[in-house]
């Protein structure tokens, strides 16, 4: 493992998470590059066999033991510092996810390394290996030096192709011993929480009328409503809106909501910050409204405007229902 | 229950954002900063645990932007004890691991069973505040939490996965929690509410002294993204846009 890329896998429910496959793409570019070895390192119980759908990596080194079943952060972390501990990996990646944002920071103090976070993109340059990050919700793009010898580091959906990830191949696999002190951890996985049922699923709506903050407040929400209506869709939409109850949870598009792929995507007052550009910007259609030209999602919608969205809203609902 | 609650500032991303010819970073002598809207949920979060638990509710930011408002504010709001930390050239952007240094030096001073935090910050590159919080205090973390309960002395954090499923984490003695959202929207309070918080309530100061960050990671430069697409913009009144765009929807077949 020493000089290697590890990609510290994600599972979710014995299945492993798309993000990881991200990750194993980048890996593998970064390995490429610096001519070294790419392992995975699978953490779990009863998870050997997930190694197969691992085929981007060298090899896949395994940990198993009932403390890691589900995500536990403490015993995920004591088993990641104790793999880790004396190896000097080149980068370790883990996912810029909820899983993996609370493994880094920990897991860099513990081997005493710096971290990046939210790496969309990798790249050698001369003896150097650098990382593109995405900041400021979007709005700019940072450029660093991924530090030697070693280094841990967070990416981000978006820079790379899961499918490359994917290689129909079975890598070697190495089992780890189990660390001490698994048993004694502070956090223990309780339960799982189930989506609340009963509302439209938004990832099978063919049109999505999605609202941000810019719509401002919750009586505007009735606006939208109008013209998803005269359209045959559903309104849904980005964090600040779900966090001011301003629509229920279930209508959340973004990383921590729903990925989805309508015909049509109708952004309105949505910045387009990474969180949610994760969750739509496969739509078949994207087009944004914002009053703010340099708003991101403009960099990925397929058309846009930049006027003021509750001005345009009625405007637009009319025509539509004239059509 | 005693709960310190860590608030830094951030870039208003409403604003433009320029890029420093001569550092090739970020600008910041015209930005304005505001505070991390995540934190104001951890805020939120920690002021119901005090409603629901009793204890206290400490609030620590770094001196950088107008926060003696924000401070106010959140004093209005209910929290008990709201702590500036000052020192030299704290106004000038911190890496996370600068922040993390001085909001674990700070927290210790102050009686905490838990830190709350937003779970991240929209300018983050070297890490996220209150996970590197936990780190340099030994204490467990949790991140992207929705809700806080204390059970049987033992605290359970809800924990937000993709497509809306959450896992309950148990966690035993002290921790720090990384809050994506509270249980209700951040509660409004009336200025005049602040203005009497402003006679009343004093700052208590903490002195940065020399909490030096370490394992810094090197930016060489920060541009505003060049994507190859960008949207064909439509132009013209709302009332030009509109027509434009449902003549766009139906050519698509997406309006009858």
């Amino acid at each position: 493992m020493c000089g290697d890329i590890c990609v510290v896998v994600e599972t979710l429910r014995g299945q492993v998470a798309e993000i990881t496959y991200v990750m194993l793409a980048a890996g593998r570019q970064l390995a490429q590059g610096l001519k070294t070895k790419l392992t995975a390192v699978l953490l779990g119980q009863g998870v050997q066999k997930l190694a197969d759908t691992l085929g981007a990596a060298d090899r896949v080194a395994v940990l198993e033991h009932p403390a890691l079943a589900e995500f536990n952060p403490d015993a995920y972390l004591t088993a990641l510092a104790a793999v880790f501990a004396g190896r000097t990996p080149r980068v370790i990646l883990c996912g810029h996810t909820a899983m993996g944002t609370d493994l880094a920071c920990g897991l860099a103090r513990r081997l005493k390394l710096p971290v990046a976070t939210s790496c969309r993109t990798f790249a050698i340059e001369g003896p150097d290996a650098t990382f593109a990050a995405l900041t400021c919700g979007g709005k700019l793009i940072a450029a660093g030096r991924l530090p030697d010898p070693s280094c841990v580091a967070t990416v981000m959906a978006g820079g790379y192709k899961a499918d490359a990830g994917k290689v129909a191949k079975t890598p070697p696999i190495e089992t780890l011993p189990v660390p001490a002190g698994l048993d004694a951890v502070r956090t223990r996985f309780k339960q799982y929480i189930e989506p609340p049922a009963g509302d439209v699923d938004i990832a099978k709506q063919p049109i999505l009328v999605s609202v941000g903050r810019g719509v401002q407040n919750k009586d505007n929400i009735a606006l939208a409503e109008e013209l998803a209506k005269a359209l045959g869709g559903v309104v849904s939409g980005s964090r600040p809106v779900i966090d001011q109850v301003w629509l229920p949870s279930t209508r959340l598009v973004g990383k921590s909501g729903k990925q989805v792929k309508p015909k049509l995507y109708l952004a309105l007052g949505i910045s387009g910050a990474p969180e949610h550009a994760e969750g739509m910007r496969d739509a078949e259609l994207i087009v944004a409204i914002n009053r703010d030209e340099k708003a991101p999602i403009f960099g990925f919608a397929h058309f846009g405007a930049a006027v003021d969205v509750l001005e345009l809203i009625p405007a637009l609902t009319a025509r539509v229902k004239q059509a | 229950m005693d709960i310190v609650v860590l608030c830094k500032f951030v870039p208003d991303l409403v604003e433009d954002l320029e890029i420093d010819a001569s550092t090739h970073l970020l600008d910041r002598n015209f930005l304005r900063l505001m505070p991390n809207e995540l934190d104001d949920h951890a805020l939120e979060e920690a002021l119901l645990l005090k409603e629901r638990h009793g204890g206290t509710v400490t609030v620590v930011t770094v001196d950088a932007g107008d926060v003696d408002e924000a401070l106010y504010t959140a004093a209005a709001k209910g929290a008990d004890r709201v702590v500036k930390i000052v020192g030299e050239g704290l106004d000038q952007g911190l890496s996370s691991q600068r922040l993390a240094a001085l909001f674990a030096q700070a927290a210790g001073e102050w009686p905490h069973d838990l830190i709350l935090t937003g779970t991240q910050a929209v300018d983050d590159l070297d890490g996220f505040a209150g996970a590197l919080v936990a780190a340099r205090l030994g204490m467990p973390y949790v991140g992207y939490v929705t809700k806080v309960a204390s059970e049987n002395g033992a605290v359970v954090a809800r924990k937000e996965y993709p497509g809306g499923l959450n896992a309950d984490i148990e966690i035993v003695g002290q921790a720090v929690l990384g809050i994506q959202s509270a249980e209700k929207p951040p509660r409004y309070v009336v200025t005049s509410k602040v203005m009497a918080a402003m006679k009343s309530v004093t700052i208590e100061e903490f002195e940065a002294g020399d909490a030096q960050a370490d394992l810094e990671l090197p930016i060489t430069g920060m541009a505003v993204p060049q994507s190859a697409a960008h949207a064909e913009m439509i132009v013209g009144s709302v009332t030009e846009v509109a027509e434009k765009l449902a003549k766009l929807l139906r050519e698509r077949g997406l309006v009858a």
